[in-house]
């Protein structure tokens, strides 16, 4: 199939980016992220830049890839990331809109890549259950209801690929910490630290620059992982609860 | 080179705990004084560092990733083996132990296998305090189910995405770390190479991926966890960025490369479909529960269906050859990975492949649709269910079990494998190899130790389903912690390292030479375009069937490609700039050299086993281990013109070496 | 108290600021409304404008709308601060834009309110700004009190088409702000179950719908009536 991209290329966070046009000819069992390959091998033959994007696992679990395709990140199709993104959702004669994930907390680093370390700042806030190796009890010593786990389960599959960022029209990151929260607030190990995570997570959020959620829902239906905003009306709760009810 | 691998003396089964309890300690205020590297964020590194940091030493943690969390142990799917008896079958340490060194073929290190499986059930206790979301039953206590190779229901799981889950909690105790400043992160740091001063692991030089700066970071020890190499046959089920540079850099400073050859070949992997794909995805073991595996009696059928004029389902049952079943009656279509790859293998290059490219084999949940569709029927009491109905129930019960699958196959393949037979091939997954480690994790260079993937130790000429896991956690949350402690308990007196001495500087210029090196070629031809040559001579000439002309073959073929590109190969961009193309090409360089080195040991090897078959040595068409010759660990120190083997014999005392059988 | 304004200035706190004084100024439209729809009782206008008296008059309904106007005032400059702050988060936006993962009112939010904004000004204008500060509004006198006559002056202004559009304007923002504020402040509050989200989503498309909908029957009602006494 002959395609059309029309692709974001920003030299780097310091310069301003512009769109390009490209030819590639496709293959319909070609992944989106092989059919970039395509063009990459296309543009080095010609001497010319590659498109620089992110991407490692290719099986849509390491959430390194981070592209809007036509508006929506990681492409329209449901729970899908632009790696398991396959040309057959295309048709010959498409022009494709390639664009980086935008949010004033993602800088851009080059063409397609940008930086997500802000994600990586939120859970040094508080993104984890203080136990050190070897202090751990008897992993059945702690009984937990098996619809909890799965809760927590859902809420933990989360790949940290900041789609839900570039989904929201506000750059909120309500969708990837409420569900990092959810996911341990869900656990009774999760309670001891419960009311210092919440607040100090939202804190590092706010801090980091992200916008504030309006409850648009466009995270919810971009999240490759199908992460429901359900975690964003629990995290609402609980810091209410904290501020009103925890220790500090 | 004499190797010694400093097993603890005593009864197997004490040896861990009564070396733990009289080694030396490094006491808590001299920790704080020591500083330590790790370098990979995976399930051993990230755990390590976390640990160390824990205990109070000073950790400088390194990853190419733009986050500690996207480490490929994140791909893990189907669970951790854990010896916890916890369904009262009769698992026991001492099981594991047994089934670890059965599984891999007998080429393991008995005493390490041990600690393994000793230290598996606090894995598990860590996890779930760590908040790891794993199966749980309506009781509300953790689930467990099998897996191939084994008759004891041990293995942990959080649906299909184990590893992910492991690696987060692993990622959060970092975190924690991190935020305490114990554990200093540097993401997007690539490490080029490794500092030895008197014969001593020191330090490292690395790469700023996003700005190409060179720095050189000094401690009183390295210890690298990055992974393994299977990322030389080019496609594979590892990421794309997974590679061997730390390791090999730090082979060229001396350390040993053991057993490169061994390499798992998985049984169920998405077949490649064309010329384009740049990897393969793993369908988990588990769907072998369940799946038929076969392919048409004929070469005219399968010619039919590789020109697409035929479907599975048009195929009667006689003319079906359930090839697993036919020859493995005992095992069926559970045989261990290697056995069930090489039969595909064998299947496909008769002509009864069944995709376009010839290379690929069913996998059909037709019969376990009916199956369960009729027992489901029965239990709703059903009575005289319509075809479509069982169909229907049945299909919803496979769905339940392996939903995830079947959805993540129909987006690759454009297929419904409710429908129509699932189509699989092997392909690499996982290497047994790695770098020389003792019983202490430590290289042979002082200093240096190599954890999980990385090193050689525990599983090996075959690793079992769900073993992966454990051994990079137990290597990173209880081995190193302790046994970092033989070599820092010397070091006490050691001040700060310093990061300018001649060696660090000639190290940083070595590094700086070689891009330098590499960008002046101004060739031709792609980064890309050499590592996918490669790829296809390794998988050729090394692959899932080797022989000694063979061998001999790839290796010149290698050699061959190596020179062409450093003749030939074209990086854009400059090297002071965020330049993925730059950093490929010169973990592609490293693999053209492990590359060479793997078919070097495979050859060296002149016995079948585990993932290793060597067309040689059968019998009756089944691979045949050689016990009396190659009863050893293949060790390699690297020379460009003749690599030098280093022999570790294996010694077997609690064991007795059998011949693996599934007839 | 630096927890109250930690708390305040959290992203999350002035969320929260927005849906209460959202869902306060959702109870306004409710009694605003059941009041006006006296305008409907055929007796020309007796109760409605004994109704107006008494809520221009009592000291308690005085005190409460004072909190009104506070609440509309921060709900206005705290939503377009928001807004202001969600546009430097967001940064740039795409080339290419969909609306089929979140709807429309959810992204613009900003703008109905705005419109709603300016609606408010002109209704204000016409009825509480004349009532208070001038003499614009004719008096009429039930049972010996003296009183404006409200009823003719809601006659006098929807007979004017411009201001009925402009209403039925304000009325269609309303409707859009409020099908994605009303849900949108429970989830804000934490309210959200799988047992009784339905039935939140359910009331607020119910509410969203029926309180413009009444609120512009008046003006329509106003101006066929005008144009039947032609």
């Amino acid at each position: 199939m002959n395609l059309t991209l029309k692709i974001w290329r920003q030299k780097n966070n310091g310069s301003n980016g512009h769109f390009e046009n490209y030819q590639v000819e496709a293959e319909e069992h070609m992944s989106f992220l092989e059919m970039l390959d395509v063009l990459n091998q296309q543009l080095i033959e010609k001497k010319q830049d590659p498109v620089a994007f992110e991407h490692d696992c290719r099986e849509g679990i390491c959430g390194a890839c981070s592209m809007v395709i036509n508006g929506r990140p990681h492409g329209s199709q449901t729970g899908t990331t632009a790696c398991q993104l396959h040309m057959r959702a295309f048709k010959t004669g498409d022009t494709i809109t390639i664009e980086p994930f935008r949010a004033n907390a993602f800088p851009v680093i080059k063409d397609l890549a940008v930086d997500r370390s802000s994600f990586d700042a939120i859970m040094q806030a508080g993104g984890y259950i203080s136990v050190n190796t070897g202090q751990a009890v008897d992993g059945n010593a702690i009984p937990v209801e098996k619809a909890d786990a799965d809760e927590a389960f859902d809420s933990a599959t989360c790949i940290g690929c900041g789609a839900c960022v570039a989904a929201c029209p506000n750059g909120s990151a309500m969708l990837f910490t409420s569900a990092k929260i959810n996911h341990l607030s869900k656990l009774p190990q999760g309670q001891v630290e419960h009311s210092r995570r919440v607040k100090n997570m939202v804190r590092v959020m706010d801090k980091e620059g992200f916008g504030k959620c309006s409850n648009v829902g466009a995270c919810e239906v971009d999240c490759p992982k199908e992460i429901s905003t359900d975690n964003i009306a629990a995290l609402n709760r609980y810091y209410l609860g904290s501020v009103l009810f925890g220790q500090d | 080179m004499k190797l010694d691998a400093k097993i603890p003396e005593g009864e197997l089964a004490e040896k861990w705990t009564k070396y733990r309890g009289s080694m030396n300690l490094v006491a808590p205020n001299n920790k704080r004084r020591l500083d330590v590297i790790v370098v990979g964020t995976g399930l051993a590194g990230a755990s390590a560092a976390a640990t160390l940091g824990e205990l109070g030493y000073n950790v400088k943690c390194f990853t190419f990733h733009d986050s500690p969390r996207r480490a490929h142990s994140i791909a893990a799917q189907g669970g951790i083996n854990a010896a916890k008896n916890y369904q009262n079958d009769g698992d026991s340490i001492y099981r594991l132990f047994y089934d670890t060194i059965k599984g891999g073929d007998y080429r393991s290190r008995e005493a390490n296998v041990h600690r393994l499986a000793e230290c598996s059930t606090e894995i598990i206790d860590q996890a779930v305090a760590q908040g790891v979301p794993f199966a749980r039953e309506y009781g509300g206590l953790l689930a467990n189910r099998s897996f191939g190779g084994v008759q004891v229901s041990r293995t942990f799981y959080a649906r299909g995405q184990t590893g992910q889950q492991l690696l987060l909690g692993a990622y959060s105790a970092l975190s924690r770390q991190i935020a305490k400043g114990q554990v200093k992160m540097y993401n997007r740091h690539e490490m080029l190479d490794l500092v030895k001063i008197d014969g001593k692991a020191r330090g490292i030089i690395t790469r700023n991926l996003l700005t190409g700066k060179l720095d050189r970071h000094a401690a009183h020890c390295v210890v690298l966890a990055t992974g393994g190499y299977g990322n030389v046959f080019y496609l594979s089920t590892n990421a794309m960025g997974s590679n061997v540079s730390a390791a090999w850099r730090s082979v060229k400073e001396g350390a040993l490369f053991a057993n490169p050859c061994y390499t798992q070949i998985h049984p169920t992997c998405i077949p490649v479909s064309g010329e384009y794909q740049s990897k393969l995805t793993l369908m988990s073991e588990s769907l072998r529960n369940d799946g038929r595996v076969w392919v048409p009696k004929t070469i005219e059928d399968a010619q039919a269906i590789q020109r697409g004029e035929k479907r599975a389902e048009d195929l009667p049952e006689e003319d079906r050859d359930y090839y697993l079943e036919r020859r493995y009656p005992a095992f069926g279509n559970l045989v261990p990975r290697d056995v069930a790859s090489r039969a595909a293998k064998v299947a496909s290059d008769e002509g009864k492949g069944v995709v376009k490219t010839g290379l690929g084999v069913y996998l059909d949940f037709a019969d376990a649709i009916q199956r369960y569709g009729k027992s489901e029927a029965f239990s709703l009491g059903i009575a005289n269910p319509s075809a479509e109905k069982i169909k229907e129930l049945g299909e919803a019960i496979v769905k339940a079990k392996y939903g995830n699958l079947f959805q993540m196959y129909e987006k690759i393949t454009g297929e419904n494998p409710y429908k129509t037979a699932m189509k699989i091939y092997p392909a690499v997954h996982y290497t047994m190899g790695g770098l020389w480690v003792d019983y202490n994790l430590q290289t042979n260079v002082p200093g240096l130790f190599a954890l999980g993937e990385a090193n050689f130790s525990d599983h090996g000429a075959n690793r079992l389903g769900a073993s992966a896991l454990m051994q990079g956690l137990a290597d990173g949350y209880f081995v190193i912690p302790y046994t970092i402690g033989t070599f820092l308990a010397d070091e006490i007196r050691t001040s700060k390292i310093a990061n300018d001495t001649p060696e660090f500087l000639e190290a940083e210029q070595r590094v700086q030479n070689r891009l330098d090196q590499l960008m002046a070629i101004k060739g031709n031809q792609s980064v890309e375009s050499f590592h996918r040559r490669l790829g296809k001579i390794m998988w050729e000439y090394c692959g899932m069937s080797r022989n000694a002309e063979g061998l001999k073959k790839g290796r010149q073929l290698i050699r061959e490609l190596r020179k062409e590109f450093y003749e030939d190969v074209y990086i854009p961009g400059t090297t002071d700039e965020f330049n993925p193309e730059l950093e490929k090409a010169a973990r592609v360089a490293d693999f053209l050299e492990l590359g060479e080195l793997f078919a070097v040991d495979a050859l060296d090897r002149g016995e079948s086993c585990g993932g290793h078959f060597r067309e040689e040595s059968t019998e009756n068409g089944e691979a045949k281990r050689n016990d009396e010759d190659y009863t050893y660990v293949s060790a390699w120190e690297w020379d460009d013109n003749n690599p030098i083997l280093h022999k570790e014999e294996l010694t077997f005392e609690n064991v007795e070496l059998k011949t693996r059988s599934y007839k | 108290m630096r927890w109250l304004i930690d708390f305040l200035t959290s992203s999350i706190g002035k969320k929260l600021i927005m849906s209460l004084t959202g869902l306060f100024l959702c109870s306004f439209l409710v009694i605003h409304l059941i009041g006006n729809l006296q305008l409907f009782i055929p007796d020309g206008g007796e109760k409605f404008n004994v109704y107006a008296k008494f809520m221009t008059s009592n000291p308690l309904i005085k005190f409460i709308s004072v909190g009104l106007y506070a609440g509309i005032l921060l709900h206005a400059i705290q939503g377009i601060l928001i807004w202001m702050e969600n546009k430097k988060a967001k940064g740039s936006t795409y080339a290419v834009n969909t609306y089929d993962n979140g709807s429309w009112m959810s992204k613009n939010m900003g703008l109905l309110g705005t419109l709603i904004l300016f609606f408010l000004c002109v209704h204000m204008g016409d009825f509480w700004f004349k009532t208070k500060f001038t003499d614009q509004i004719p008096m009429v006198t039930y049972d010996g009190v003296e009183m404006k006559d409200l009823y003719t002056q809601v006659y006098t202004s929807f007979s004017k088409l411009w201001i009925v559009i402009v209403y039925l304007i304000g009325l269609v923002a309303l409707a859009l702000h409020l099908l994605h504020g009303f849900e949108s402040a429970f989830t804000t509050l934490g309210i959200r179950h799988k047992k009784y989200t339905p039935l939140i989503k359910l009331s607020g498309i119910a509410f969203s719908i029926t309180i413009p909908l009444l609120y512009a029957l008046i003006p329509l009602w106003v101006l066929v009536k005008n144009a039947a006494n032609y």
